[in-house]
């Protein structure tokens, strides 16, 4: 599985390389980051159908950091939600692929954008489930600078007050925020601390080392009764040495000679 | 009008289980009979506005019909954005109830003069707007809403607004309360209604034969509505609201340009006294006398 989630990662990391370049936008530091989270949770965590993405009996994911969808956008569309082909419309006028995630699209839950919603929706979602009796998970992915957001704090109030131990947060710890380190804005350690004080199960994990990743997601719940965080610690822009850490690529778009350099890396054809 | 609220509500959930009452730590001595009937649809979700509108979206999502309830501005302005991404955006089932409407908290201070929400949610075009004047009208709004779920918002005022009149049902139009020979007309929203009908009982006594409207349905406004202000060519409207974005301004907005509007709202000044409801309504002008004397204005030569 480990093999399938590596081809997957590094395949989403060249589409939303090219998507992104296309479209000339931005936020790709975050999507990187994030893209081995995303290859592990649909190669076998997530019970999803991509052939049938409104299955009633689905796990739900919700991506709260929206504007890093260039990555969930090749995720989906390589394992089958909708045709690569439709990748390179990202951004593009008229297209539902619009460069915050998008409901419109096959296999996404939840439209985000501004940061801080998609936890108290997914509380919701956890809270209907379980109230109904039903099986299925709700897996949130957050930003670490969107925890600056009073809203998600609300939610990691209350979801231990309702055990709902159906609900399981990601955190992509990457440590760079919009405008700058994470520990120069508004500083989170000790992260791990501050969800055990609230009353989850947290781990850590090493956010690109795949075992480890699904080694913690197959365990959820780690404790009964408890929702679960998953504290992921990842590299900003990783895969691509020069826009590793830093905070331009946040912003920039790459050129074509940058596009290339950054397709031989990641093992795309540029 | 909360009481009614909470017992139509209840009501509607012996028929429509996926009715849910999610509440922002309020509604003491109001919601313990929705709770004990229904425990599994009831929520109290703490006091956490943002939290309770978005995991209400959640729990729509997952198939239910979900009434957030608190007071004022709380669960309005407080998470609206919560209300336009999350509920409005995808179109799910949650109806916002807020208690207190206009200056019915009046001695509470501004925080909790909740004379700017119509004006605000308006411009979230998804969103269906009820505000009724009295209990009846109330229980016709919970029953339409439960029968139509949406996003939606549901106004009301507080506890021990009068009965004024006995709707059928709720329409998408304005409910003829009081019936006129002339072409003049005063339009309220909300219990403001109950002075448009002691200022039009005055007037009576002078002669002057005016209709009075009540205007509960405020969004979406389509042919109904505007046919129902056909007959009149003035129309003084009425609300416990901002001048701007209200009942006045959507009459402005929809009418065509023969029907002439003129307009009895709260001044900015008077959200920053305290006293109370009928007081400040005295200092708004929106109490009988001097609502009658706009209307007498209207109706002369």
């Amino acid at each position: 599985m480990s093999g399938a989630s590596q081809q997957l990662a590094a395949a989403a990391r060249a589409e939303a390389l090219r998507m992104v370049a296309r479209a000339r936008a931005s936020h790709l530091g975050g999507a990187l980051s994030m893209a081995d989270l995303l290859a592990v949770l649909y190669t076998g965590v997530l019970r999803v159908r991509p052939a049938e993405p409104d299955w009633p009996e689905r796990d739900r994911f919700l991506l709260s950091k929206g504007h890093a969808c260039s990555s969930l956008y090749a995720t989906l569309a390589l394992q089958g939600f909708f045709p690569t082909t439709e990748l390179l419309t990202y951004g593009q006028d008229g297209s539902r692929l619009m460069a915050h995630v998008c409901h419109r699209v096959p296999g996404v839950e939840f439209s985000t954008g501004s940061l801080g919603h998609a936890l108290p929706f997914g509380v919701g979602l956890a809270l209907g489930a379980q109230r109904q009796g039903r099986a299925h998970r709700v897996f949130v992915l957050l930003s670490d600078g969107e925890l600056d957001e009073g809203s998600n704090w609300e939610a990691i109030l209350f979801a231990p007050q309702h055990a709902l131990a159906n609900l399981v947060v990601l955190v992509d710890y990457n440590r760079i925020q919009s405008l700058g380190a994470v520990s120069e804005v508004l500083e989170l350690a000790p992260l791990a601390d501050k969800f055990r004080a609230f009353r989850w199960a947290v781990r850590e994990v090493d956010g690109h080392n795949h075992d480890a990743v699904r080694t913690a997601l197959d365990g959820v719940p780690w404790e009964p009764g408890r929702p679960s965080c998953l504290i992921a610690h990842t590299v900003k822009g990783r895969g691509v040495d020069f826009m590793q850490n830093s905070l331009a690529w946040h912003y920039r778009s790459p050129n074509e000679t940058e596009l290339a350099a950054a397709l031989r890396q990641v093992g795309g054809a540029p | 009008m909360r009481t009614a609220f909470i017992q139509e509500l209840i009501a509607q959930a012996r028929q429509c289980p996926e009715v849910f009452l999610a509440v922002g730590d309020l509604g003491y001595s109001v919601v313990e009979p929705f709770a004990q009937e229904f425990p599994d649809r009831f929520l109290n979700a703490g006091v956490a506005e943002q939290n309770l509108t978005g995991l209400a979206a959640g729990l729509a999502a997952s198939g239910y019909h979900v009434f957030t309830y608190s007071i004022a501005n709380f669960p309005t302005l407080r998470c609206l954005e919560q209300l336009r991404n999350d509920v409005c955006h995808h179109d799910l089932s949650v109806t916002v109830v807020s208690v207190g409407a206009g200056l019915s908290y009046g001695n509470l201070g501004y925080s909790h003069h909740a004379v700017q929400d119509l004006g605000i949610l308006r411009t979230l075009a998804e969103l269906t707007i009820l505000s009724p004047a009295d209990p009846g009208e109330a229980r016709a709004a919970v029953r339409w809403l439960a029968a139509h779920p949406r996003p939606s918002y549901l106004r009301l005022g507080k506890a021990g607004e009068p009965d004024l009149h006995e709707p059928a049902a709720l329409r998408e139009a304005p409910l003829v309360v009081r019936s006129g020979r002339t072409a003049v007309a005063i339009a309220a929203t909300g219990s403001v209604l109950k002075c448009a009908l002691e200022a039009a009982d005055l007037l009576a006594t002078e002669g002057i034969d005016l209709a009075v409207l009540s205007c509960p349905w405020l969004q979406p406004v389509g042919d109904d509505f505007r046919a129902a202000f056909a007959p009149y060519r003035r129309v003084l409207a009425l609300e416990e609201h901002v001048g701007t974005g209200g009942l006045a301004s959507l009459l402005r907005d929809t009418l065509p340009p023969g029907i002439a509007i003129t307009s009895r709202a709260i001044p900015t000044a008077v959200t920053r006294m305290v006293g109370s409801q009928t007081w400040l309504r005295q200092q708004a002008g929106l109490d009988a006398p001097a609502v009658a004397a706009a209307a007498r204005e209207l109706a002369g030569p």
